[in-house]
């Protein structure tokens, strides 16, 4: 029997692992919203609506470096739609340029990090380096649905 | 029986003569060009961004100064067949060059080209035409400073019966007049502003109003959002009933100043083009345009 418990053991926690672990979609979705509230965060420091914290400043930018370290990876074959992404196509089929851009925000962003001032005075410059890279790869490979 | 077959190609013919007569392309009156001052090329380039010119006119993929080289080139892959933005560059044969700036005014205003033949609104004079000559002036002549491409232009790629042009004129009949898209009567100064920009050089309402069977604009969903004409997605609904409800008038104002959202997801797809000509603009036309955004009606989605 105990061979027998045990496999009813571990199919059924497989089967919860499969049940609890997140959809690449909901994975990737998870990533942009963490780098979307490290911008923010800078954001509100660089529009003077939060008092400059060196700190925070070098942890947000390193949020995000560390944040899209992954990302590339969480876009694998089968997960092209449903969980209501907003991936576009294209992705799957320009693979290498969509790379190269999620490479370019992380050293971006690993850049500003390494670099953060004393002062407020070039957090502006720096929001708006790694920031550039949102737009220009949303431009191409993100689909509105709603 | 014969008597009646031939009232009937009688009718035929009478019908088709009328058709003939109404879809006749209409170029502006003699008197709209009373009046204009010297053009002024500075005014001329923020109507220029305003318009959004390079997003269709400049090469596909062209980057920083190459996009004022209004070579064009792009495909728009609509449900009518495929169009292709001509070349509008100074060259004076293969772009505008050599268009008087009546020509251009009859072209943005009344849809109708150089050689007296009606433009598909795929160009959007259905927009353009509540614009004012004084703007026209300024932005044919800044047009005319901007570098010459001998590039030429592809030309459409249309079935039948949409490569019939005359048609056009039946279809403008119903869809070309510069009557406001909403009435805003006794508006303020600053929602007037956002009203001229949303409606005419933005041409906003192009991508994000729906459009019924034949293309024209559904006036009654003003700016609803709509499936993406170009492809596969929507363009989103931003009246205040849209995805921006929650948004302020500053947070629109930021957005296209910044290209991020309230929750900071960023700009994407075709409006990044139009958010980086927005950011070059003054604060107070980005401030009018969501003032006038946010003083028109809401609506459920358009898509």
């Amino acid at each position: 029997m105990k061979p027998g418990i045990a496999l009813i053991l571990a199919v059924s926690m497989t089967a919860a692992t499969v049940a609890y672990a997140a959809e690449p979609q909901e994975e990737r979705q998870m990533t942009m919203k963490q780098i979307g509230g490290a911008m923010g965060s800078l954001a509100k420091m660089a529009k003077g609506e939060a008092e400059y914290d060196a700190d925070a400043a070098r942890q947000a930018f390193t949020t995000i470096s560390e944040s899209i370290e992954t990302f590339g990876q969480q876009f694998p074959e089968g997960s092209e739609t449903g969980f209501e992404t907003e991936a576009h196509p294209d992705i799957w089929t320009n693979r290498d340029d969509f790379d190269a851009r999620v490479a370019k925000l992380k050293a971006d962003a690993a850049a500003a990090a390494d670099s953060v001032g004393d002062d407020a005075s070039d957090l502006g410059a720096k929001l708006g380096m790694v920031g550039q890279n949102c737009a220009s790869c949303h431009e191409t490979y993100r689909l509105k649905n709603s | 029986m014969r008597r009646i077959i031939g009232s009937l190609i009688v009718m035929a013919v009478v019908a088709a003569v009328i058709l003939w007569f109404l879809s006749a392309p209409q170029p502006l009156p003699q008197s709209a060009f009373d009046g204009l001052s010297d053009p002024d090329t500075e005014r001329g380039r923020q109507v220029f961004l305003a318009g959004g010119c390079t997003s269709c006119h400049a090469a596909p993929g062209a980057e920083g100064d190459d996009k004022l080289i209004l070579s064009g080139g792009l495909a728009i892959e609509s449900d009518f067949g495929v169009f292709h933005a001509p070349n509008i560059s100074s060259d004076p044969n293969a772009g505008i060059g050599g268009w008087s700036f009546a020509d251009f005014a009859n072209a943005m205003k009344a849809g109708v080209g150089a050689d007296g033949e009606h433009l598909y609104p795929s160009f959007p004079y259905t927009s353009y035409t509540r614009m004012t000559m004084a703007d026209l002036n300024d932005l044919f002549a800044y047009m005319q400073t901007l570098p010459a491409s001998s590039e030429a232009s592809p030309g459409h790629d249309l079935p039948f019966p949409f490569n019939i042009r005359r048609g056009l004129g039946l279809w403008k009949m119903l869809y070309l007049n510069d009557a406001p898209a909403v009435d805003l009567a006794g508006a303020d100064e600053q929602v007037a502003r956002g009203q001229y920009l949303v409606e005419g050089p933005g041409h906003c309402g192009e991508c994000h109003t729906p459009r019924n069977m034949i293309g024209g604009p559904k006036r009654a969903a003003w700016l609803s959002g709509a499936p993406n004409p170009d492809g596969p997605g929507v363009i989103p609904n931003i009246t205040p009933d849209g995805g921006v409800s929650s948004w302020s008038a500053a947070d629109i104002a930021y957005y296209l100043e910044s290209g991020f959202t309230p929750d900071f997801d960023s700009v994407g797809g075709s409006m990044v083009a139009v958010q980086k000509n927005f950011a070059e603009l003054p604060a107070s036309d980005r401030e009018a345009v969501a003032a006038y955004l946010k003083a028109i009606p809401g609506h459920p989605n358009g898509y």
